[in-house]
């Protein structure tokens, strides 16, 4: 079979449990042996290829300019991988069919178990190491998952977030490590990277590559100081802890260390950091074991002392030592694979798994004790048992490792190891199994059906077959061997056998299991010494540490971001001020090219008054109404500083605007205290009065020295000087840069205009919906209303000036393409008078005789001027793309009909829409709170025969 | 003459105001228009980004002058893409905004969609930095229109923040416009990448301090820190859909930056060297660190969620700030993926919203569809964290190998692996509250259960997944449309004369410029 099928099968496979959910649990079991079966038997289909020493590659394209592609390899190191995780997640399968119960959710389960799967399968195929790299997070991911499964209990999204975090932060220093790999070899694929040893190990990036890549193996596989995560992991269900936590995911750490073996394994810095990581953990992990009373956290920590054995092996560096780790592999995973499904059995039946609790289950439970009996006793390094054969190699290389220049200091640990080993696994024996029987156990124990207890009696059969006859392990040893060796190292001569003579390995071995069984004999001084002993408690310190990270990110956030407006905004100009000023600081200044004018008297008042406006805005703004008039004085000012710079068009659109806003904000103040209450401390009032002054020095120096000097080029005016009569058919430049040269961005500014006023009407509506309209309702006006509101002289006058006003805009609508004028401040003009109708009678008369809605008007304005852009569409001319002529019509004169007036009909409208509608908008909000309103033109009215509606004297009083 | 280019902008632009005009009490017929005119936006937009994929550089001169007199949009590979991308990212958000009812819920919601879609359109077209100051305004006031829509006292302070702030880059943003003015007299982007080759290196301080600011305008639009004080509060209090095609609005800013600073200002300009060049990379891994460092330090799934948007812009600008073709290649490829992440996440917190009291990260009784919205946040959170399957690992792996070599690679590497682990961590803590100690907590006995959201709701967040899968199993096509696209950003010659030399009315028929 392909390999892409190998492992895209559990993939899509992972669909097909979840679905099938509610068909029952052994349809969603079975359906998920039988996917695994089939990419088992796929993966069987290549054995004879293996065999005979070829490598099975397949590869597709995926992203090669990064060097990232879908290329998987099959040899011996990657199908004795795979046959591990494929051949045991088989027997997973059938047992977690029997030990999930009723209220688990099978259907998910299984999909991240399958999901798992295939991550796996992934790592050991992948030829492409950033492929690898993303199977390697894969395989956290689900196993995050997986050890989060039973949600309810608090342990196991603890030990999730754990493993993730922890194993997550090993893959990503990995993701650096391989890219630093790929880089030195020139290739990211495994089969050209492991024919650059020396190019890889003479590179100055050497180390840093290899520390990033091992704390991603030492992170994965438990490894000394990362140890810790592994045993909080087990409280996910025994299925995950026996896949994940011992046969599978932890060993991929080790066996990208055996894949990596040929370039990074051999120099010293290798065999340093490998071998001391592995030998203390195989120490630390053992005699912590051995004080652990949950049955699954010992063989927690025996798992992290057995990876630990394996590590020390593959870190000597000789081909010995990468044999004996693969021998060791093979059997570490066939007893322990076993004996954590015996604890789950245990853990089932018994309803506990503290070892306290138990004793005396041998007659209670005989086919477990006869499992986890061998199952342990391989494990102790007792003969016959394939845990024996490995461990004697272990030591046989141990003997001739000489670390830090010591020849004793491997030896003696491991034997130290091998001996907590010993005891370890034979208090497991006696303290759960021998002994008298209790009668206070959880639940009556009793042996399980088969479905439970055959999983991992098959896993004993290789446990005696290979510890009896190790030969026939032989060959495919020794296959595996030859492909984590690659081209690095020959095949070792020795032979896997039970005898090796007299050699220091079986006196060690001796040592070992006597200790062993004298560790246990004075187990319980020991247990108290161990006790009172003080020791870093792992899931505090990563507790402590998560949420102590936290609170420091909250620190280091929360008051940062703390919503305060006048904080955030000194902040960003002062940044702006230091930005521009670097730049200013690090460039160079040449001579001005204008000489300083001098000012005439008229000009210094001007300029006078506004800075006097200004600072009086500064420090009167509290006085609301008052801050308004200066406000006025400062556009005002602007304004005539416009007619002063000869743009009279801009001036006149400046002083409409400014008579509009003012108006707009008269209204708005209405519903505003009249002065702004002081909220801000002198301090923090120094401190806005110097960014202020900052960005004013900054703003002002910016504007001295650009006025003092010419462009490089000629400035595209001098061109819109030249063509505005000839190319726009107008006289007034400014008008036809608005509705032609530059059309497209009055388009766009009146829609600013009008998304604006829509914004504002649009709000109101949400506010009037809100609670606001009931504080509306209930408001009392903090000022005594006018008696008149109406007055008649304002109606008259008025009703009077309309017409005129509409004569205007209507004249500076026309006139606007050649002089001062325009759609934009015709607009205005109409605005201001129709505004003064709503002033004088009020807003329920004035909208009484609306014909048109304004939202109708903004509409249209825009529609109008977007019409007349596509227009030229019709002509095969660019949008906006404008046309004149001149006709006479007797007895008026000649006169220019351009298109450009159509476009600004839009754009007159869009302004007139837009204007009213915000002034409309805030009236109803004035009308929430003042009803009820007139429909009379004024409230005082000789014509009418009605007596007023409204009440004469002040509201206030 | 084919009007194609113009057609994002007009297209809106016309259905806006006619949706404003005609149907603004049918909100029936509001639904079908904006859902009409974003799947011709899409095909629009596909026609356009395929025309241009073969290098050709389209030019559309409004009103028929030519630049740098007139204002033209420009179609090359770049903005193509990212008229695409938003269109698509539209389309999905609107499918939301529609199922969820979010788009009922105040007024005008549809006509300020289109208009946003308009700003945002445009912005990416333009080839003139005025019309793009035009395009900045529509798409911020529109923006601030749908920011507040239903209103809501906290979604109207941060709305208030959000204008305020914008406010001040609008009005850099005139500064700079001047300053650049009163510097080259012209402000078409071709035209001026002609110009300030001009100038003296003896007379540099203007063309520094104005490329300076505009930087900053831009870097207040992307988000970049110390001016992204604007964006948590106010994309988090913004409804859900429109915090969700916020997601777009940053880019706009980092593809200013990319225009401008491959076409105008490159990094070889010497009279504008030491500047952008050397310290927006610092100042994009602080917005990466600090962004991620949020998403720790978040007590709200909403403010987490607009956290990570930082950081995710702080990579795409880690990215950008190497200015290199394998840079800009992968700051593009970023940028998609982010763009859609940020979106999905958006969506995917207002789908957790629904059935809970708040999105306070506190455990509350498991609700209504909480497995498919669990499973949907699992898949998001992958994507934002950057870890496999999605394309924010490949996006990862290529800003990576872009930094690789380069002066400050050690710390690029550090901080963008660091705040993955940040992110990690920040995203798994969220989670496993909402979703799993959720478990443990029994509902109170009169809890009258809340309806799950609507089916369409879960369509749009898948819909989204599956394009963040999509851009993950094409990433080898994609990567290599982006580094096209690159290529192109860094030989700008044919893109300039195509727009300085393409004559228009009453030119001037001239022999090279």
């Amino acid at each position: 079979m392909s390999l892409f099928f190998i492992v895209a099968l559990p993939f899509f496979g992972a669909l097909l449990p979840g679905l099938m959910n509610s068909a029952g649990r052994s349809a969603c079991a079975g359906v998920t042996f039988t996917i695994t079966l089939a990419a088992f038997v796929g993966l069987l289909t290549n054995l004879p290829a293996i065999i005979a020493g070829d490598i099975v590659m397949a590869r597709v394209d995926w992203m090669p300019a990064l060097g990232l592609n879908f290329t998987l390899m099959l040899d011996g190191l990657g199908f004795f991988f795979a046959l591990l995780i494929l051949g045991i997640g088989l027997l997973i399968i059938a047992y977690a069919r029997q030990y999930l119960s009723r209220n688990d959710h099978m259907g998910e389960f299984f999909t991240y178990l399958l999901l798992f799967q295939g991550a796996m399968v992934g790592i050991v195929l992948s030829d492409n190491i950033l492929l690898l790299l993303i199977f390697w997070e894969l395989t956290s991911l689900s196993s995050f998952l997986l050890i989060g499964y039973w949600k309810h209990l608090p342990e196991g999204r603890q030990g999730a977030r754990m493993a993730l975090t922890v194993t997550g932060m090993g893959g990503l220093a990995m993701i650096a490590g391989m890219l630093i790999l790929g880089q030195i070899a020139g290739s990211y694929d495994l089969s050209v990277i492991l024919q650059n040893r020396e190019l890889i190990q003479a590179d100055p990036l050497y180390l840093p590559a290899l520390i990033l890549i091992l704390l991603g193996c030492f992170t994965k596989s438990a490894q000394f100081p990362f140890h810790f995560w592994l045993p909080h992991a087990m409280a996910a269900p025994t299925p995950v802890s026996a896949y994940l936590h011992s046969a599978t995911m932890v060993k991929a750490g080790i066996f990208l260390m055996a894949r990596m073996w040929p370039v990074l394994s051999g120099t010293p810095e290798w065999f340093v950091i490998v071998t001391t990581a592995g030998l203390v953990t195989m120490v630390l992990g053992a005699v912590i074991a051995l004080f652990k009373h949950d049955l699954k956290a010992l063989l927690a920590f025996s798992t992290v002392s057995h990876l630990g054995l394996i590590t020390m092996l593959l870190g000597t560096g000789t081909a010995f030592g990468a044999m004996a780790a693969v021998f060791h592999i093979l059997n570490h995973a066939t007893f322990k694979a076993a004996l954590f499904m015996s604890a789950g059995i245990i853990d089932h039946e018994a309803h506990t798994r503290d070892i306290r609790r138990l004793g005396g289950l041998r007659t209670l439970m005989p086919v477990t004790f006869v499992i986890v009996c061998l199952a342990a006793l391989s494990m102790a390094g007792i003969p016959l048992l394939n845990g024996f054969l490995s461990k004697e190699m272990m030591l046989e290389e141990a003997n001739h490792t000489k670390l830090f220049g010591s020849p004793w200091l491997v030896p003696v640990l491991a034997t130290v190891g091998s001996l907590f080993s010993a005891a370890y696994s034979f208090r497991l024996i006696g303290h759960v199994f021998l002994g008298p029987v209790r009668d206070d156990y959880p639940a009556k124990p009793h042996d399980p059906g088969a479905g439970l207890w055959l999983p991992p009696a098959l896993l004993i059969v290789p446990v005696i077959v290979i510890g009896v006859a190790p030969f026939v392990a032989e060959p495919f040893v020794k296959l595996v061997t030859a492909a984590v060796l690659g081209t690095a190292a020959d095949l070792p001569s020795a032979h896997l056998k039970i005898w090796h003579g007299l050699v220091p390995a079986l006196y060690m071995s001796i040592i070992a299991v006597v200790g062993g069984l004298g560790m246990l004999a004075i187990f319980n001084p020991a247990l108290r010494l161990w006790e009172n002993a003080r020791r870093p408690e792992a899931k505090v310190i990563f507790e402590w540490l998560v949420e102590s990270s936290a609170r420091l990110a909250q620190l280091l956030i929360l008051p940062l971001h703390n919503g305060s407006f006048s904080r955030y905004a000194a902040i960003g100009t002062i940044a702006i001020v230091i930005a521009g000023y670097y730049a200013w600081a690090t460039g160079t200044i040449g001579a001005p090219t204008y000489a300083m004018q001098t000012a005439d008297p008229v000009l210094i008042s001007g300029w006078c008054m506004l800075v006097a406006a200004t600072l009086g805005m500064v420090f009167l703004h509290r006085n609301r109404f008052l801050s308004l008039i200066l406000i006025g004085i400062v556009g005002l000012m602007v304004s005539i500083g416009f007619v002063f710079l000869s743009a009279p068009d801009l001036a006149m659109t400046q002083f409409t605007v400014e008579v509009v806003t003012i108006i707009l904000m008269l209204l708005a103040l209405n519903f505003l205290p009249n002065r702004t209450p002081i909220e801000s401390s002198v301090l923090r009032r120094t401190r806005d009065a110097g960014v202020a002054t900052a960005g004013g020095l900054a703003s002002f120096a910016l504007a001295y020295h650009y006025l003092l000097r010419d462009p490089v080029g000629a400035p595209i005016s001098e061109f819109h000087l030249a063509n505005s009569y000839k190319g726009g058919g107008g006289t007034n430049v400014v008008n036809v840069i608005l509705v032609d040269f530059r059309g497209f961005d009055t388009f766009g500014e009146i829609i600013v205009l009008s998304i604006a006023a829509l914004l504002i009407y649009a709000l109101t509506e949400t506010l009037l919906d809100g609670p606001v309209r009931a504080r509306l309702l209930n408001r009392t006006p903090d000022q005594p209303r006018a008696g008149d509101r109406h007055p008649m002289m304002m109606v008259v006058l008025t009703r009077g000036m309309m017409p005129v006003v509409m004569m205007v805009g209507f004249y500076i609508f026309l006139s606007g393409h050649n002089e001062p004028g325009g759609g934009f401040i015709a607009g205005l003009i109409v605005s201001i008078g129709v505004v003064m109708q709503y002033m004088a009678s009020g807003f329920a008369w004035t909208s009484a005789r609306l014909k048109y809605p304004y939202h109708g008007v903004i509409g249209a304005g825009v529609l109008v001027a977007g019409f007349t852009g596509i227009g030229s569409w019709f002509v095969d001319k660019p949008f906006l793309t404008s046309d004149f002529t001149y006709v006479r019509i007797p007895p008026f004169e000649k006169f220019e009909l351009a298109t450009a007036a159509l476009f600004d009909v839009g754009v007159f409208l869009s302004v007139v829409g837009a204007v009213m509608l915000s002034l409309e908008s805030f009236s109803r909000l004035a009308r929430r709170a003042e009803t009820p309103e007139s429909l009379h033109p004024m409230d005082i009215d000789p014509s009418r025969t009605d007596p007023p509606d409204v009440q004469m004297k002040p509201e206030g009083s | 003459m084919t009007h194609w280019l113009i057609a994002p902008v007009v297209l809106p632009a016309m259905l806006a105001p006619f949706i404003v005009l005609a149907a603004r009490f049918h909100i029936g017929i509001q639904r079908v228009f904006s859902i009409v005119g974003v799947l011709t936006l899409i095909a629009i937009a596909g026609g356009l980004a395929w025309a241009a994929s073969d290098g050709t550089v389209l030019l559309y001169q409004l009103g028929d002058w030519a630049a740098p007199f007139g204002i033209v949009l420009v179609g090359d590979k770049l903005s193509t893409i990212m008229v695409l991308l938003t269109a698509v990212l539209a389309l999905f958000v609107l499918i939301y905004a529609i199922s969820s009812g979010w788009d009922d819920r105040g007024w005008h919601f549809h006509a300020l969609f289109q208009f946003q879609l308009m700003g945002i359109l445009g912005a990416f077209l333009t080839g003139d930095l005025f019309n793009l100051f035009v395009f900045f305004e529509v798409l911020l006031i529109a923006s601030y229109g749908l920011m507040i829509h239903a209103g809501g006292n906290e979604r109207l302070r941060a709305g208030v923040q959000y204008v305020l702030f914008n406010l001040i880059g609008s009005t850099l943003f005139l500064f700079a416009l001047g300053a650049i003015y009163a510097e080259t007299g012209t402000l078409n982007m071709a035209d001026l990448a002609n110009r300030v080759d001009l100038i003296d290196a003896g007379e540099t301080v203007g063309i520094r301090v104005a490329a300076v600011l505009l930087l900053l305008v831009f870097a207040i639009k992307a988000a970049l820190v110390p001016l992204h004080f604007w964006l948590p509060s106010s994309y988090a209090e913004a409804p859900a859909p429109v915090a969700a095609l916020f997601a777009i609005m940053t880019k706009v800013g980092a593809y200013a930056i990319i225009r401008v600073y491959t076409l105008i200002f490159p990094t070889d300009l010497s009279v504008t060297s030491g500047l952008h060049d050397v310290w927006l990379l610092p100042a994009a891994l602080l917005s990466l660190a600090i962004g991620m460092v949020g998403v720790l330090a978040a007590k709200r799934l909403d403010r987490l969620v607009a956290f990570s948007i930082i950081g995710s812009m702080g990579m795409v600008m880690v990215s950008i700030a190497l200015f290199s073709p394998e840079g800009i290649a992968a700051a593009l490829y970023y940028i998609v993926h982010s763009t859609l992440a940020g979106a999905v996440l958006f969506l995917v917190a207002d789908l957790v919203r629904t059935g809970r009291a708040d999105l306070n990260l506190t455990p509350q009784p498991p609700v209504a569809g909480a497995t498919i919205t669990a499973g949907l946040f699992f898949i998001s959170a992958i994507a934002m964290c950057g870890l496999p399957p999605l394309s924010g690992f490949l996006g990862k792996l290529l800003v990576l190998d872009a930094a690789y070599g380069t002066d400050l690679m050690v710390w690029t590497w550090v901080v963008v692996l660091g705040s993955s682990l940040i992110s990690i961590v920040g995203f798994a803590r969220a989670g496993s509250v909402l979703f799993w100690k959720a478990q443990s907590i029994a509902p109170p006995q009169d809890a009258v259960p809340k309806a799950p959201p609507a089916t369409m709701s879960f369509v749009a967040a898948g819909g989204l997944i599956t394009l963040l899968a999509a851009h993950t199993v094409f990433a080898g096509q994609v990567h290599s449309y982006t580094t096209a696209i690159a290529a192109q950003l860094f030989e700008p010659a044919p893109y300039i004369s195509t727009v300085v030399d393409t004559p228009g009315k009453l030119s001037e028929p001239t022999e090279g410029h």
